[in-house]
Formats: C-alpha cells, sequence, structure tokens
C-alpha cells in the first residue's frame, strides 16, 4: 500500500477483512490482468461487485456450486490466471474440501481460495454457517499456504502476498465490518514471519485472526494485575513460524488463542510444533469448544464459547497462578 | 473419412486393446481397471490420433487441444493411447503399477507426458475442462478441451454443477465424451442409480448430444468433427471389456486380474481382429 496514512488504514478497517479483499484485489487487477475475482453466490459478502464492473472478463459468479468454483478456477489457474475465489469459511472447507485436497493441494495448482464469515461471525445463521474447522483441515493439507490476518490492513498485505506467490492459498477471514487496528502504521509483512505486538515475561499468547486484537486487550488487563505477556500476531498458520514459537517459550505459560476449534487449528498446530521439546512451559489451548452453540448473534456467541477478553484474561490468570502454586 | 485413416486408427486401437491385455497381466497380483479401459480403446485412438492437435515435440504447446481423463481408473487405457500418441515410452508401460513407477491406477499430475490433471477422484474433471476452456476463450485460443467421463461416474452432483456452468457460459468449445458402458463397479449402471436417461439429462442441461458406438471408429471421427454453438455431449455407446469375451459386459472386471491361461485366451481373441 503506498498510501498507507492512518486515515487510509481506517477506512481499511470500517470495511473489514471482507471490504478489504474486495477493494485490494480490484487494486491488484488494475496492474495485473491475470488476477480474477469470484465468488459462489457471496458477491455481496465476498465485496467482489466492484471488480465484476471494472473486470467483467475477468469475474465469475459460480452460484450454489463450490465443487465446480474449486474446478474451474483450478483450471484456470493451470492455464496461468491468478484465480481468487471466495465464499463463506464454511463451505470452502467443507463442501469441496476433495476438490481442494485433490487440485491445490496435491495437484499444487495456485488458487486462491478466500474463506469469509469465518468462525462464528454468521452466528445468526447457526451451526450449518461456523466455520470452525477450517483451519485443522487445510493445515493438514500439504502444498497449501494458510493465512489468517488479524486486521483489515493485515488483510490487503495478505491479498497482495497470496497474488504474488505462485502457490495455493487459503486465506481466512472474519466476517465483521468496523473492526479493531491493531496496525496504526506501515508494517514488514512476510509469509510465515509472526509478529510480535508487545513483549513479555510471565505469559506468551500466540493469537491469529480476530483474536489477536482480544488477546491484546486481555495482555492489558492481565498487565494491570502484575502478570507480563507477550503477544504474538500468528497471521501464517501454514508454514507456520516456529522460530517464533520456541522465542516464545521461555516464559511460564503458553497460549494459544484463535476463534477455531480448539482441535487442530493455531493451538494443535503449535502443540505440534514444540512436541519434541524437551523444556517447554505448559501450553493453554483457547478456542470454540463442546458442543455447537445455537444460532445466536456473533458477540454472544463469543461469550459463550468464552473468546470475550476478559474471559481469555481470566482463563490466563487462572491457569497461570495454578503453575505458579 | 479415408480408408487409409480407418484402417490405421483401427489398428491403433487393436493395439492399444493388446497393451492393456499385456499390462493386465504383467501387474499380477496388483490387477488392473481392465474393464472400463477396454471400453475406451476406439474412443481414444480417434482422439489421440485423428482428432486432436498435439505433439510430443512441443508437449505443452499452448494451441494444443486439452485432454481430461475425468474418469481417472481410466488411466491404463490412457497409457497405452499415450504410447501410441508418442508421449509415453514401452518403458513407461513395462513400469506400470512397478513402484517408483509414475504409471499407477490414477493419472498423475504430468503435463509434459499429457496427463493435464491428475484424477481418481471422481466427478471432477468437467470443472477442470471447463476452467481451461474459459482461460482459452480468453485468450483467444481455438483449440478444443476434450473431457472423458464415465457413465457410472455420472452419479456425482459434482459432474452436474460443472455441466450447468458450461452450458450457461456457452463453452462450445468443450466436447465431452461419455462412455457409456453401462456397467460400474458394484452391478449395472441401473440396477444401481438408473441411468436410461442419460442423454436427456445431458440434452436438458443445454448440451449438443451426438450418440455414436463407441467402438467404431469411422462413427467416432464423424462425432467428433460435430461443432456447435453449444457444448457438445457425444453419449458413446460401448462395451465394457470390449473384445475379451469373458470380460465383456462382466462386472466382476471392472478392477481385477489376468492368470496365464486367461491371458492366453484374450490374446488369442485379439488375432485377426
Amino acid at each position: 500500500m503506498k498510501n498507507n496514512s492512518f486515515v487510509t488504514i481506517r477506512s481499511l478497517s470500517l470495511l473489514g477483512q471482507r471490504g478489504t479483499f474486495g477493494k485490494t484485489v480490484c487494486d491488484l487487477a488494475e496492474k495485473n490482468d491475470l488476477i480474477w475475482a469470484m465468488t459462489a453466490d457471496q458477491g455481496a459478502g465476498a465485496a467482489v461487485y466492484r471488480f465484476k464492473e471494472k473486470f467483467p472478463d475477468r469475474f465469475l459468479n459460480f452460484g450454489i456450486s463450490e465443487q465446480n468454483a474449486i474446478g474451474v478456477c483450478s483450471g484456470l489457474a493451470n492455464e496461468g490466471y491468478i484465480p481468487f475465489v471466495a465464499f463463506q469459511s464454511v463451505f470452502t472447507s467443507m463442501r469441496c474440501a476433495d476438490q481442494v485436497r485433490v487440485m491445490m493441494s496435491y495437484m499444487k495448482l495456485p488458487v486462491k481460495l478466500v474463506g469469509i464469515f469465518s468462525g462464528l461471525t454468521q452466528g445468526d445463521c447457526g451451526p450449518t454457517h461456523y466455520a470452525l474447522q477450517d483451519l485443522a483441515l487445510f493445515r493438514s493439507m500439504e502444498n497449501i499456504v494458510v493465512l489468517s490476518p488479524s486486521d483489515a490492513f493485515q488483510t490487503e498485505k495478505c491479498v497482495q502476498k497470496a497474488a504474488e506467490i505462485k502457490t495455493p492459498v487459503y486465506l481466512r477471514l472474519g466476517g465483521a465490518i468496523n473492526t479493531p487496528i491493531i496496525y496504526k502504521e506501515d508494517f514488514d509483512f512476510e509469509i510465515g514471519k509472526a509478529i510480535t505486538l508487545r513483549e513479555g515475561t510471565d505469559v506468551a499468547v500466540i493469537a491469529t485472526g480476530t483474536m489477536v486484537y482480544n488477546a491484546l486487550k486481555a495482555a492489558e488487563k492481565l498487565e494491570g494485575n502484575g502478570i507480563s505477556v507477550k503477544i504474538v500476531d500468528m497471521h501464517t498458520i501454514k508454514p507456520l513460524d516456529i522460530e517464533a514459537v520456541k522465542a516464545a517459550c521461555s516464559v511460564k505459560l503458553l497460549v494459544t488463542v484463535e476463534e477455531h476449534s480448539v482441535h487442530g487449528g493455531l493451538g494443535g498446530a503449535v502443540a505440534e510444533a514444540l512436541a519434541l521439546e524437551a523444556k517447554r512451559p505448559p501450553h493453554l489451548i483457547i478456542g470454540v469448544s463442546g458442543d455447537y452453540p445455537h444460532a445466536a448473534s456473533y458477540p454472544y456467541l463469543l461469550e459463550q464459547a468464552g473468546l470475550t477478553p476478559e474471559q481469555i484474561a481470566l482463563k490466563i490468570q487462572k491457569t497461570y497462578e495454578e503453575i505458579c502454586k | 473419412m479415408n480408408k487409409i485413416k480407418e484402417k490405421l486408427l483401427i489398428s491403433v486401437a487393436r493395439q492399444i486393446r493388446s497393451d492393456i491385455i499385456d499390462m493386465t497381466y504383467r501387474a499380477g497380483r496388483n490387477g488392473a481397471h481392465i474393464g472400463g479401459s477396454l471400453s475406451m480403446c476406439e474412443i481414444l485412438a480417434t482422439l489421440y490420433l485423428g482428432v486432436m492437435k498435439i505433439d510430443p515435440e512441443n508437449p505443452l504447446d499452448e494451441n494444443r487441444d486439452r485432454f481430461v481423463l475425468s474418469k481417472g481408473h481410466g488411466a491404463l487405457a490412457l497409457y497405452c493411447a499415450l504410447k501410441q500418441a508418442g508421449f509415453l515410452t514401452q518403458e513407461d508401460l513395462d513400469a506400470f503399477k512397478k513402484d517408483g513407477s509414475d504409471f499407477w491406477t490414477h493419472p498423475r499430475f504430468i503435463p509434459k507426458k499429457e496427463l493435464e490433471f491428475a484424477s481418481g477422484s471422481l466427478g471432477m474433471g468437467l470443472s477442470l475442462g471447463a476452467g481451461t476452456a474459459l482461460a482459452l476463450k480468453r485468450k483467444g485460443l481455438k483449440c478444443r478441451v476434450y473431457v472423458y467421463i464415465g457413465d457410472g461416474e455420472c452419479d456425482e452432483g459434482s459432474v452436474w454443477e460443472a455441466a450447468s456452468f458450461v452450458s450457461h457460459h456457452k463453452l462450445n468449445n468443450i466436447t465431452v465424451i461419455i462412455d457409456e458402458n453401462k456397467l460400474q463397479l458394484d452391478a449395472p449402471t441401473k440396477e444401481i442409480v438408473n441411468k436410461d436417461n442419460l442423454s436427456q439429462r445431458w440434452e436438458s442441461f443445454g448440451f449438443d448430444i451426438v450418440h455414436v458406438n463407441g467402438h467404431d471408429v469411422s462413427d467416432l471421427m464423424a462425432a467428433f468433427s460435430h461443432r456447435s454453438d453449444k457444448p457438445i455431449a457425444i453419449i458413446a455407446q460401448t462395451v465394457k471389456g470390449k473384445g475379451v469375451s469373458f470380460i465383456e459386459n462382466n462386472p466382476a472386471y471392472h478392477m481385477n486380474t489376468l492368470n496365464a491361461e486367461q491371458y492366453k485366451i484374450a490374446k488369442s481373441e485379439q488375432e485377426g481382429k
């Protein structure tokens, strides 16, 4: 981004991650006529209508046919195009998982798959629309880069990088608009290189996506209670920044936070990375667990899942105090 | 079609069939998908030696026609056809189902060897072909995309997602070949999920339908020369196991082995054809 003034960052945050995706892919397509943007009946959700108007020949709406979407995009990618295709995370990961596995993972066809409304953001639609397994699924598929940006500005950088690299990408986006700003000024962004947002000596929290902001807020509360907290923004789930994970181990408690199942996501990735380490702190995995919560508003569901900053702080403090006994 | 070309294609199909039998026998206890591969000999011979613009000296030429084997378990027949077309060697065929070889039950993704896409998980080829065909149109290339689909494979919902897309986007540079051999792994297709109306289904999805005897190279050449403003679906009537008496229409040979005695019979039946 050239014009990286705070005003621009603020306007991206108003758009949220989905709107930022739509804007960025449009900006990229101005300069690169290989870029396509597509959706599966999620034109508004994926914010691709402006793209459709400007580049009708490089836009497709597949309708409600996610399996076909992956196949067609893979065919386009194989012919040298750079296809971005965005629809709900829950369907990118579940409805067409076999196509993603065969075409993007096995054949390495560089489709840029964008999952919108990840986690619990489509709370009003209920459990059929929660995307809580996508990281687990895509993380287990070789050759796919898995990105999970924490704010709108970082989303812009993810989209730019995704267009640059020649590999398949899964980009996990939240659903909210007017989202918190993590990065108030320009910053270096590299795939696979985590960003330490805050140093601390007692607890290290590795967070991803929407939970980076909540973790930062939780850290402020913990700091007030005399617990020094390091915060790492793990925007790339695969390849995981193992060095950053190891560097976060010189504390009494390691914590991961994600708006995803506690099974197989960021928590699983970090635990796997540390499995052979003889000296490592206990690891508290915070995420969504238990039965599918019934449909409700997004803030209510986050609270049900124990993912508000207050709840995160409380869980960390309780676990930390038990360890220090 | 002139008689010389017809003779050539018949001879190529015969060689493909003979190689399929040899490779199945040599695969020993591994066995091979011989039944469905024997359905394909004349169709692949016609496509590779009579129809498609392809060049083994320039395998990635942008102007080449693209072939997508959606029915991945037909790879055995495809390997044999690719030997005839000059993309694979006898050594490649000899390595079939040997550890370390590229050539097993389903095709790997080796574009340089004219294996345009990997397949094996059914119902994916038409979507890949559709993306390819759309890309070719956008690039202004006049080449065609051929997608080979099994009739059993038409059980997959994703085939019809793709068919709707192809038709909606008027991808008339696609020719789909439906290999209607009327058997799938477990039993005759009509016993599993009836497909008597397969042709009507493709027609109702907006395809121009061409019916063809899938074992008659003249018929096939005529079918492949058909052009339309719609995408084309060639419904090829075939016999699963065609050319080997004890395999023809026998569901037990979707995937099976040949012992020495069976091999001898199968080979003897190829003589004089």
